[in-house]
């Protein structure tokens, strides 16, 4: 089942004259964890505001195509309903925490559903399992560290139940040991729940191991769409974007006339496969 | 030249956030404070344009006392770009944005159309010149709120997390706009989680954790150091880490980045491939 389908997506802000995302025709399915990528205006924030509905409903403009999620056609739909399918996570958690506890940040945006007492009890302590902060729950959120917001802000979202998560550079104001520990965090929720995962990102060093797919957008367009070993080939593209280091090493080593057959993500896969080269 | 001499601070009700920081930036360094989340990074260099005042120690900015001086008088030596670019937009068209100081501090039309363009070309931010900054997406906002403080050309820069939601082109540009100032003799300040843009840049590097310096040196010495990476949360760059992984090839320490593991890894498999083939034919 297609989790999320565009077909012709195109959206112009109302301030602007050029569109942001032009013909954006894209399959999701079930259970994907797919990064989403491109140089910084390429359109990746918008068309992921299109799939909660944020657009067209608090940012107006011109859209146009069409969008599916769950299979349930979005126009018309208020984020709210949305809200149930498609869980946001933004970049910066101090933007989605504000009450007085953890749990009760958790807790906050069931209560605007209407989820009785018991469900949503039941549902809070849940998301900080699976989170891993249930020790913090009494906590205010000021007295958390980024990575810990960060995951109280993915509590929230998951209490929702939404089938699809889609995270907006959740790791960009944190430091790089919290931010590839909520990369786990995230690639955990993928796997144990088959949440669909969509994931904005630029700091492909750290995600792109739990990746099974990597989109790149371009002016609006999606220019690159397959396996992050193959996506990460297309050198001249990507080299504006910040592959992983070991990534770009490898392109480098090419251009001396050196022969790697494989693009590595990993440290261990560009061990390997220095050492294959060697013979040992 | 900024000097911090045994700085402490503590948010009211709350914990200690800076303990007896002792720091000395010369004119024309470039420097980066690295650090985990809420280790008082943002604090530290809130002291260097009056936004916050030491609660014990002092600060001097070219010798003076920032006690001694308004937020408004240092901030035109101190250019201080926050992490967050909404709390520094406000105006109608980017063009507005990058003129609204300069007309503040009452520079003619000419001096300032001349100073925008040059600054918007800079940053590439030309064709958004009568955008609404509020229409461009997060990496551009941040790229004019940089704009409208370089634009009254302070001679103290300071940066905090200046690559968020930046491309690794903008990345480049920035790095070359950096070497730039530092060149023009300014001093240049960034705070960043940003690793591999440190290892690619190698600027002096001080690890800040838990409101005390844990290490200042240049960034090849202190992003190799496994302890005090480790203990301010950051990781090694990746290019670090696979150099320790095939020490059987013998790297040198200084191998940081993509470019200088090229140059040292060519030559190493070359050799080898190279005694390998000779070997064989006898």
């Amino acid at each position: 089942m297609a989790a999320i389908a565009a077909r012709n997506l195109s959206f112009t802000y109302a301030a602007s004259d050029k569109p942001s995302i032009e013909e954006v025709s894209v399959t999701i399915e079930k259970g994907e964890f797919v990064i989403l990528t491109g140089p910084s205006g390429c359109g990746k924030t918008t068309f992921c505001r299109c799939l909660n509905g944020l657009i067209p409903n608090f940012y107006s403009g011109n859209l146009e195509g069409e969008l599916e999620v769950n299979e349930i056609n979005v126009s018309g739909k208020s984020t709210a309903e949305l809200a149930t399918h498609v869980g946001f996570v933004f970049q910066n958690p101090e933007n989605q925490l504000f009450s007085l506890s953890v749990e009760r940040d958790v807790a906050f945006g069931l209560e605007n559903l209407g989820i009785p007492k018991d469900e949503a009890l039941e549902r809070v302590h849940w998301a900080m399992e699976s989170t891993g902060i249930l020790d913090l729950r009494n906590k205010a959120p000021y007295e958390l560290s980024g990575g810990q917001q960060q995951r109280a802000a993915i509590a929230g979202v998951l209490a929702m139940r939404p089938s699809i998560i889609v995270l907006d550079e959740p790791t960009s104001f944190l430091d790089p040991k919290s931010a590839e520990e909520i990369a786990g965090v995230i690639a955990k929720l993928n796997r144990e729940l088959r949440l669909t995962t969509v994931l904005v990102e630029h700091r492909l060093d750290i995600v792109s191991r739990h990746a099974s797919r990597v989109i790149v957008m371009d002016k609006g367009k999606v220019v690159l769409d397959g396996p992050p070993s193959e996506v990460y080939d297309d050198h001249a593209r990507l080299i504006g974007i910040g592959l992983p280091r070991v990534t770009m090493l490898f392109h480098l080593l090419r251009r001396d006339g050196f022969v790697l057959t494989k693009n590595p993500i990993t440290i261990e896969q560009a061990s390997e496969e220095l050492r294959r080269l060697l013979g040992s | 030249m900024i000097s911090v001499e045994n700085v402490s601070f503590t948010y009211p009700f709350g914990p200690e956030v800076l303990r007896e920081v002792n720091l000395e930036i010369k004119d024309g360094e470039f420097v980066a404070i690295m650090g985990e989340n809420g280790a008082g990074k943002t604090t530290l260099v809130k002291m260097f344009n009056g936004l916050l005042r030491p609660a014990s120690g002092r600060v001097l900015v070219d010798g003076i006392d920032t006690r001694e001086r308004s937020v408004a008088q240092l901030s035109k030596d101190v250019g201080l770009i926050f992490q967050n670019p909404d709390h520094q937009l406000f105006a109608e068209t980017v063009a507005e944005e990058l003129s609204f100081s300069l007309k503040n501090f009452g520079f003619k039309p000419e001096v300032i159309e001349r100073r925008v363009k040059r600054l918007l070309a800079t940053l590439d931010l030309e064709r958004y010149e009568t955008s609404s900054p509020f229409v461009l997406s997060g990496g551009e906002r941040k790229r004019v709120a940089l704009a409208a403080i370089l634009v009254w050309d302070p001679k103290h820069v300071v940066m905090d997390e200046p690559t968020i939601g930046q491309d690794y082109l903008q990345k480049d540009r920035l790095r070359n706009f950096i070497v730039q100032l530092v060149s023009q003799g300014k001093t240049v300040v960034i705070v960043t989680h940003d690793v591999e843009f440190v290892a690619e840049s190698k600027p002096r590097t001080v690890l800040l954790s838990r409101g005390r310096i844990l290490a200042d040196g240049p960034a090849v010495q202190v992003l190799t150091n496994p302890s005090v990476v480790a203990q301010a949360s950051l990781v090694m760059p990746q290019i670090s880490s696979l150099m320790s992984n095939m020490r059987e090839l013998g790297p040198p320490p200084d191998i940081i980045d993509p470019y200088s593991a090229r140059e040292f890894l060519s030559k190493k498999l070359r050799a080898i491939i190279e005694t390998r083939a000779s070997s064989q034919k006898r």
